[in-house]
């Protein structure tokens, strides 16, 4: 994938414009900032900034096997679901590993899935290998969706989006939760850790409503930006808190498997039910106080065991460094890091660190 | 666009180095890095009076991305670290030529500022790695 020309979304231009640095991320070209990260953070956490995330793949899963497809198919259960309702999963393989985690949406014709850029490929052949194991499947489709997303986020997210766009029912709207607004999907979800929104949309509308959101003022904000809120925020990043090798229930992420009712047996079960309320490791977080930054793959040393950081990075709501780290389920209190051979002092601590503009660790 | 100042002479790993009137050799970052890195928010130093080598890891630049390895362009004792970089890691940003920089060296043997590119071939360098 390195070697091709990387992919554009339509808001590649208005990218430039505002003097994006772009990066290579999953095969898409992306900003990964427009200047400062950390400008960009802290005006989603204090008023509203945005993000193209038109790299993610939408998949729309339609006919009759719909359904059970995925609840074959999901670790958590799309039977919870109510009209334009949002349901984030995790899909397990056969060892319970995590082959992606996404959110779907219930819509009028069957689901619309959400998934990982990074992940595209391996859903889209775990989705053919497992279409074709049983004939209630057969009539199946899953088609990959040519649409721009933006998501707008930020405690002013939603007024300053009623600004440009009069939308019926947005201040109604319940988190985990959507509409349809002419072509657009507009979900109250997000991935800071503050109110906002998730609009998926044709392409060339996007750019409109892009420019339109840059003229009254709401920030773009670049993947770093999304990398450090996602991180105050508790929230898992694929292949890094997350991976085919490791137990959703050693990644935080136990309360999205939906074990009732028993009889659905979703792919990896088998494998994962026996660790429920036994799983020996744990994702949880971690802050220094000392200078440094935590990075992943830094090794943690607890007086319950060894551990490792998933993900680190430095906190700009804190201005301390933050992680999330795999470590024994005895483990609390205070433990230590290695930090290119020096052992640091950290805090253990229960995410999210940061919600909704307040600190929530102390 | 990047500054590359001509007065300094560069490592291909981004450190730029400056002989001073008194002997002593200041070493800091290149706009080009600054840039790349995004915002710095921890820098790591080497102690004064240590002695490094040419070519040796002196100190680690982390910004809100990635940590970066620092080398010494001269061998020699350190003979002062930048203390505004403890509370504002920001200035490397801001005046990487200038208040951002590192450390400063007694080198041993100035010759080996003769074996950095100068401007011109460090701005080539930093083209055809972006390409």
């Amino acid at each position: 994938m390195s070697s091709q020309t990387p992919l554009q979304t339509p808001l590649y231009e208005q990218h430039l414009l505002a003097g994006g640095k772009m990066v290579d991320f999953a095969g898409w070209s992306m900003p990964v900032n427009y200047g400062s990260q950390i400008e960009e953070h802290l005006a989603v956490r204090t008023t509203a900034g945005m993000f193209d995330v038109s790299h993610m793949t939408v998949i729309d899963v339609t006919g009759e096997g719909a359904k059970p497809f995925l609840q074959r198919l999901l670790a958590n259960d799309v039977d919870k679901l109510v009209l334009y309702g949002a349901l984030y999963s995790a899909m397990l393989n056969q060892h319970g590993g995590v082959i992606d985690d996404l959110i779907v949406y219930q819509m009028p014709t069957g689901y619309r899935c959400v998934v990982n850029a990074s992940t595209r490929d391996k859903v889209l052949a775990w989705f053919n290998q497992h279409a074709k194991s049983d004939t209630k499947y057969s009539n199946v489709q899953y088609v990959e969706q040519d649409l721009a997303m933006i998501a707008i986020q930020g405690p002013l997210a939603l007024s300053k989006l009623s600004e440009i766009e009069a939308i019926a029912g947005i201040d109604a709207l319940k988190p985990f939760s959507a509409l349809m607004h002419n072509d657009w999907l507009i979900g109250r979800t997000g991935y800071t850790g503050e109110d906002g929104v998730e609009i998926i949309l044709p392409g060339d509308q996007s750019v409109h409503l892009w420019a339109r959101l840059v003229a009254i003022g709401v920030l773009p904000a670049g993947l770093g930006a999304r990398d450090t809120l996602r991180l105050e925020a508790g929230l898992n990043l694929y292949g890094q808190d997350l991976d085919e090798e490791t137990s959703p229930l050693a990644s935080n992420i136990g309360w999205t498997i939906a074990w009732q009712p028993q009889q659905r047996v979703f792919i990896g079960r088998e494998a994962i039910e026996p660790q429920r309320g036994k799983c020996p490791m744990k994702l949880t977080g971690l802050m220094m106080r000392d200078k440094g930054i935590l990075r992943h793959g830094q090794k943690v040393i607890t007086q319950a065991g060894a551990g490792v950081i998933t993900s680190g990075t430095y906190s700009p709501t804190l201005e301390y460094s933050i992680a999330l780290a795999r470590i024994p389920k005895a483990a609390s209190g205070k433990c230590q890091v290695d930090i290119r051979g020096k052992l640091k002092t950290v805090d253990i601590v229960k995410p999210p660190f940061v919600r909704n503009g307040k600190i929530l660790v102390a | 666009m990047s500054d590359f100042p001509a007065e300094v002479k560069y490592l291909p790993t981004h450190e730029w180095a400056r002989l001073e009137e008194d002997g002593s050799v200041t070493v800091g970052i290149s706009d080009h890095a600054q840039n790349a890195l995004g915002d710095v928010v921890y820098v790591e130093l080497p102690e004064q009076d240590q002695q490094i080598s040419a070519g040796d890891e002196a100190g680690v630049v982390e910004s809100v991305k990635a940590a970066s390895d620092i080398y010494s362009p001269v061998s020699g004792t350190v003979a002062a670290i930048n203390p505004a970089l403890e509370d504002e890691p920001e200035k490397v940003n801001q005046d990487p030529f200038g208040e951002g920089w590192f450390f400063r060296v007694e080198p041993n043997d100035i010759g080996e500022l003769e074996d950095m590119l100068d401007a011109e071939a460090y701005q080539e360098a930093c083209e055809e790695e972006d390409h």
